[in-house]
Formats: structure tokens, C-alpha cells, sequence
């Protein structure tokens, strides 16, 4: 008998192909669902009973393919690991990236734990990624997917070596057209159904609504300031802003301002001109390495700082515990604390970390 | 012993043979409607008046008071919803439990928005509610006291005929959700003061989407759905014979053999109660004393009670833990919140429920294997 992987299964045609090819591969193969929150908890006034309105879709997937499928209630940890770290973040005046913590605490985190309690020798998803073991160095390595333009690496980089060696990702060398046209072959319900863009929780991406009704974050009007410190109106609340945004400040100017960086302590959203945007050298923490043990000395790479962003060239420094420096051969533009950044050497993801908030 | 062991019977039982018997004629040659005039029909109308004489003699009822639905939940939501119009629409005050069923409470949450009065009362760390709260509660003209004769989750039962007795000095009329005591504990409609009563066919050895409620006679209940007037004009819709005739052999099944089935089960669940508390960590929840006959139920530090029901399935063991929700994922129990524990402790909850069909073999092998998937998942291995 094959070895055993439970697919985590969203209903959504990537994750059912993935099921599919491990099928095929031999594997014994079962599906799991992560339940994560409620509609009405999160404000989502549809009123379905699940978060992933999709169980119904995976669920049939499964009995269509022909393999078990559970449901596991991680609403405790979601709530705790991703919601709670999500608002927290933007109260601190950072754009933190939900999907990173997800991937990180609660699949690759819980739901391995789960299978792996259940019997499991392995999970696996739908992502567009790639897991090799290095020969070489011994290490397992995570590398881009095939289909450059689904490549979704930058959310996986928090993943431990112990998490890399049990997860499949049988979608790495497709790309999506391969995918679709698999389903469609195997009369999968949800071969059409569109990809999910938004965060989960947020599907309508109104950040500050969510915050405010939901989390109950009470905003702070302040000021808006220039980069000497004068004020030039009054802001609505450090959570409604985001680093390089330029409309929606509800001010008119001679020249297009933009927002350079929330200031939590003094309450201000300091506003400049787009050349100010840029910058040449920031600090991550929290750095999780995935090419090697640590970093012992300055290392070239390609720094990704946003998920739609294509890397640019730069060089590592090693810094503090946990930490690292990255300075750009360009000035990058709206490098946003909170986000992540992620490094490179071709397709090799060598680990990446949380952009943090400069000291100047 | 089979090669699973059963022990989910809050869930819903195996239909028992006598009732399948019963019913098979109803969905084979004695198919006409029961509202025909032919004779096959009157025929059918004849089973259908004695599955009815059936029900509400096991309840100390009338025939006349028995009214067949699709189940516990919509006999909930109707009372609920009728609580309007029982006393002439003026009474707004409408008193419940915090540990109610969902079909109770979700109602109860209609009727807020609605513009009444819905009160949602407390319990005690067994589940049982204050009688000293419910008069407070009450008042001199509250509308509608429901509370449920024996809680799904935690087993425990509640002192129905004081709670009548409360519930009629405020004015009220007194309903209670019998769906997981009927046919497990006596229950006589006049002795506990019960003036509306919801029961399930599933519970004990009937069929599931069959069920009904008892109205006292005289209760100007409006109807629940409304068509072509059958059960005398409160609950339209062509009747489920064949569901209605094999709830009633189940339930008359069932009360004859209370007794039997009860200390046998009682039996059996002190057993296992025994064996489990062994276990370090652990804790009976529930009322110890007052508590359904097959019903067991624990909380274990440390423990994900959804591991652990995935586990126990993994060793061939149907077991409970939490209300399941329509995705099939655990949620932590409005009950064990409302008895006072937190959501983490909440969480490591399991309930295990016994029928006549458990052996003490399956109770030898449930000890021999809940100790050890207990250990494992508190070592995280």
C-alpha cells in the first residue's frame, strides 16, 4: 500500500487536482477541509454556516474522485494565530499578510500535526510550489513553481525543514492551463470556478471596515504630516492607510503626496513626494532560513517585498538574532513593515522574514 | 462484537427491528394516502389513529393532543414561534435556558429581533437551571417558559415538574424539549405540569425527519404549516406513515422496556465513568445524580476533543464531542460555556452515549483503548 497524504482539499479546482495527480502517483489519499471561522463572525452577512462555504464543493470533489474527506474545526487557532495577529499588526501601523500566518500556524502548522496524528506520512496542497531535498547539502529546499506567473513561493517561506519534508505540492511543474484542463477531463464540479484573490475573511478588502466592525479597533483621528514634522490635515485612523497609497486622503495638494510611514507612537501619517518612497536598505525579522542553518555572511539575492512584485537584486547581511539587513543595488519603492520579504537565488528560495519598521 | 462500537445513541439510534417491521407495510402495499376515502386509505388512517393512541399513552397524553411532525427541531421552532398567539398576543416575556438546543435558542433569537421579550436563563456547573431565577425571570405574565426535560451534550435532567410548577405560578405556559428523554425516562404530561412537549422518532429506535409535540388540549396553538389541514388542521402536508407508525412501535417499545434498557445502560455508563476518571486530567460533566441512563460525558485537560473523536473513529469507536455543525466540524458547546467552563476547557470535551445494543465487551474495550489515545495526544506525538 501507497504511502498515506491527506490533501488539504478548499474546493477550488487546485487543490482537487492536486488529490488527483497523488492518486495517480499511488499514494493512499484522503481530503480535509479546514473550517476556519463563521460567516456572521468575521461579517460576512451571507449567512452560511462555514467560512469556506466550499466544504459543500470539496466534500463532493472527494466522494467524486473517491476518497475519504474530514473537516477540521481550527477556529480557535485561526482566530488566535491569523485574526488576532492581523489586527494587531495593523494596530501597530504595520500591512501584515494573513495568508503567510495561515500557511505558517495553521496548514503547515496544525493541519500537519493533524494528519500526522491521524496517520498521515504526508500533507500536501494546491499550492504552485516546489519541495526538493538539496543532495548536496542535505537540506530540503522550496523552489518557485514551473508556471512562473502562479508561482506562490512568497507566502510559503515561513516553512520549518520538518514541514517542507512532509508536504507535496504536486502542482509545482503545471501550469494552470495544465490544471484546468485536468479537471475538466475528470468532470471535476469546480473546473471554472474562479481563483480566490482576496483575504479569506475580508472578501470585499475594506481592511479598515473589518478592523473596526469586527475586531472593534477603535481608529484615532491625527495628523497628517510632512517629512519635517508640519501639519497638513487631519488623518482618520492609522488602520485606513497603507504605505505608498495616494488617493483617499481627503486632501488636494500642488503635487501628488503619498503615504511614507505610520507613526504609532505620535499618531501621524507622514505624507512626501514618490521619490521619497523609495529606499535603499531595511531590516527583517523574525527571519525563518530555508537554504541554510543561518546566515554567516553578506549573500547576494533577489528580494521580493510584495506578493505582486517581481524581486529585486540585493545583498543579505546577517543581523542580530533572527534577523537580517537587506540593501538594495536600487532604491525599491514602498517597502511596507508588516509585509514580507522574501529572498532569492533563482528559483531557490533561500528563507525570507517580516519587514520591520525603520528606526530613523 | 461487531467490528465498531456505537456509543454516539444522543446522536440518533439504529432503527429498531420491531419499528422497521412496523413500518415496512407503509412503504410496500399499504401505500394510499390517509386521506382517502377508499379503503386502502381508511386503512392507512387507522394505523396512523394508532401510532397516535400509541405516542400519547406512553406520554399520559391524549390522542387528541398529539400532533406528528418532521422532527424535534421543527416542533421546537414551531412552539416557539407560537408563543405569540397562545395567550391572546399580549404577553411578550418568553424564558428559556442557556443550554437549550439550537432549535430553541436560534428561535428564541428570532423572536428577540421580533420585538419580545426572550430570556435566556443560566445554569449551574451540572446544567441545571435555578427555579429561585426562573420565578424572578418570570414574573407574573410571562408568555412562555421552555426548558428542556434532559440535556443532548451533557446528559443531564432537568426538574421538569418544579419548573412546570414555576412556569404556571408566573402565568406561563410551560414547554419542554423532550427529544433526548422521551423514551429513556418516564415522562407523564400531567404529573410534570407539561403544557407543550417536542420529541424526535430517531432518539429511541424510531426513524429519522419523524417526530411530534404534544399540546395540552384547549391550547389555541396556530397551525405550523399551513395547507391542506391535516392533523387537524395545525400541521398540513400528506402524513409520513410509514415514519409516524415506526416512531410510535419504538416509543411503545421503548417504555416498556424502560426500565430494563435503563439500568442496563446505567449500568454500562457507570462502568465506563468509573474506568474513565481513572484517567488523570479528567472530569465527569454533567449532574452526576440527575443524569440521562446511557449518558456519558467528560472533559479532558489538554485535550483537542476533535483529535480525539478522529482518533477514536481511527480505533472503530463512534464517539461525540462538542455540536457538530453542517460542515461536519466541531464547535466548542454552547452548554459546557454555559456551565461555567472556558472555551479551552470547552474544548476537550467527549460524549459518549450507550443504547441497548452496548455489550460489556465494548466497555472492556473502550477502557482498554481511551487511556491510550488520551496519552497520545497529550504528548503531541
Amino acid at each position: 500500500m501507497g504511502k498515506k497524504v491527506m490533501v488539504g482539499m478548499s474546493g477550488g479546482v487546485d487543490s482537487s487536482v492536486a488529490a488527483c495527480l497523488l492518486m495517480d502517483q499511488g499514494y493512499e489519499v484522503s481530503g480535509v477541509t479546514l473550517h476556519l471561522y463563521n460567516n456572521e463572525d468575521v461579517g460576512i452577512r451571507k449567512r452560511t454556516c462555514c467560512s469556506i462555504a466550499d466544504v459543500e464543493d470539496a466534500r463532493s470533489v472527494a466522494a467524486h474522485i473517491g476518497i475519504e474527506h474530514f473537516v477540521f474545526n481550527f477556529g480557535t487557532e485561526f482566530r488566535r494565530d491569523v485574526i488576532a495577529r492581523f489586527a494587531r499588526g495593523y494596530e501597530r501601523g504595520e500591512t501584515p499578510n494573513p495568508c503567510i500566518d495561515c500557511n505558517r500556524y495553521i496548514k503547515f502548522g496544525k493541519m500537519l500535526e493533524r494528519a500526522r496524528l491521524l496517520g498521515a506520512d504526508f500533507i500536501a496542497t494546491g499550492h504552485y510550489a516546489r519541495a526538493e531535498r538539496d543532495a548536496a547539502s542535505g537540506r530540503w529546499l522550496l523552489k518557485k513553481a514551473k508556471d512562473a506567473s502562479k508561482d506562490q513561493t512568497y507566502v510559503l517561506y515561513a516553512m520549518t525543514q520538518d514541514e517542507l519534508a512532509h508536504t507535496l505540492f504536486p502542482l509545482g511543474g503545471l501550469c494552470k492551463t495544465e490544471v484546468r484542463r485536468i479537471a475538466a477531463e475528470r468532470g471535476l464540479v469546480n473546473a471554472r470556478k474562479p481563483d480566490s484573490e482576496d483575504i479569506c475573511f475580508v472578501p470585499n478588502g475594506n481592511y479598515a471596515e473589518f478592523l473596526e466592525h469586527v475586531m472593534g479597533i477603535r481608529r484615532q483621528p491625527g495628523n497628517f504630516v510632512d517629512r519635517n514634522g508640519s501639519v497638513l490635515g487631519t488623518h482618520q485612523g492609522l488602520i485606513r492607510y497603507t504605505i505608498g497609497q495616494r488617493k483617499g486622503l481627503g486632501l488636494s495638494f500642488e503635487s501628488p503626496k503619498y503615504v511614507l510611514k505610520k507613526d504609532r507612537a505620535s499618531n501621524t501619517v507622514v505624507l512626501g513626494d514618490e521619490k521619497d518612497l523609495f529606499c535603499s536598505r531595511f531590516v527583517v525579522g523574525d527571519v525563518n532560513w530555508i537554504a541554510w542553518e543561518r546566515l554567516t555572511g553578506p549573500k547576494e539575492a533577489g528580494v521580493k517585498v510584495r506578493y505582486s512584485q517581481s524581486e529585486a537584486p540585493a545583498t543579505l547581511y546577517p543581523f542580530e538574532e533572527n534577523r537580517a539587513e537587506v540593501r538594495f543595488r536600487e532604491p525599491q519603492r514602498a517597502v511596507t513593515p508588516g509585509q514580507a520579504a522574501v529572498f532569492y537565488d533563482g528559483d531557490t528560495v533561500l528563507g525570507g522574514g517580516t519587514i520591520l519598521a525603520g528606526e530613523d | 462484537m461487531s467490528e465498531w462500537i456505537y456509543a454516539d445513541h444522543a446522536a440518533t439510534t439504529r432503527v429498531s427491528d420491531r419499528a422497521l417491521e412496523a413500518m415496512m407495510p407503509f412503504l410496500r402495499e399499504e401505500y394510499a394516502n390517509p386521506s382517502a376515502v377508499y379503503a386502502p386509505g381508511r386503512r392507512v388512517r387507522r394505523a396512523l389513529d394508532r401510532a397516535r393512541e400509541t405516542v400519547a399513552a406512553a406520554f399520559g397524553a391524549q390522542p387528541g393532543e398529539i400532533y406528528f411532525t418532521g422532527g424535534g427541531t421543527e416542533s421546537d421552532n414551531w412552539v416557539i414561534r407560537a408563543a405569540a398567539e397562545l395567550q391572546g398576543g399580549e404577553k411578550k416575556r418568553l424564558i428559556t435556558s442557556a443550554v437549550e438546543h439550537h432549535a430553541i435558542l436560534r428561535t428564541f433569537e428570532t423572536m428577540r429581533r421580533r420585538g419580545y421579550e426572550a430570556k435566556v436563563l443560566g445554569v449551574d456547573r451540572n446544567g441545571r437551571i435555578s427555579l429561585e431565577a426562573l420565578r424572578a425571570a418570570a414574573g407574573k405574565d410571562a408568555a412562555l417558559v421552555s426548558v428542556m426535560t434532559a440535556n443532548n451534550e451533557v446528559g443531564t435532567v432537568m426538574p421538569v415538574a418544579e419548573i412546570g410548577a414555576a412556569a404556571h405560578d408566573s402565568g406561563a405556559v410551560f414547554h419542554t424539549d423532550a427529544v433526548q428523554a422521551a423514551g429513556h425516562i418516564p415522562i407523564d404530561v400531567d404529573r410534570m405540569g407539561i403544557d407543550m412537549m417536542s420529541f424526535s422518532g430517531h432518539k429511541f429506535g424510531g426513524p429519522k425527519g419523524v417526530g411530534g409535540l404534544f399540546v395540552r388540549k384547549g391550547l389555541p396553538i396556530p397551525p405550523g404549516l399551513f395547507g391542506g389541514g391535516q392533523e387537524r388542521g395545525l400541521r398540513s402536508g400528506t402524513e409520513n406513515v410509514a415514519g409516524i407508525v415506526g416512531m410510535a412501535a419504538a416509543l411503545e417499545e421503548s417504555c416498556r422496556n424502560m426500565r430494563e434498557n435503563a439500568e442496563k445502560a446505567s449500568r454500562l455508563r457507570d462502568r465506563l465513568i468509573r474506568g474513565v476518571l481513572r484517567i488523570p486530567g479528567t472530569r465527569l460533566t454533567g449532574d452526576p445524580e440527575n443524569r440521562l441512563p446511557g449518558h456519558a460525558s467528560f472533559l479532558f485537560d489538554g485535550v483537542e476533543g476533535e483529535a480525539l473523536v478522529l482518533l477514536l473513529d481511527q480505533n472503530g469507536i463512534c464517539a461525540s464531542s462538542g455540536s457538530a455543525c453542517s460542515a461536519g466540524a466541531l464547535e466548542p458547546s454552547h452548554v459546557l460555556l454555559a456551565m461555567g467552563f472556558s472555551a479551552e476547557e470547552a474544548r476537550g470535551s467527549l460524549r459518549l452515549t450507550l443504547g441497548p445494543d452496548n455489550t460489556d465487551a465494548e466497555i472492556d474495550a473502550l477502557l482498554e483503548k481511551l487511556p491510550n489515545i488520551i496519552v497520545r495526544l497529550r504528548s503531541g506525538a
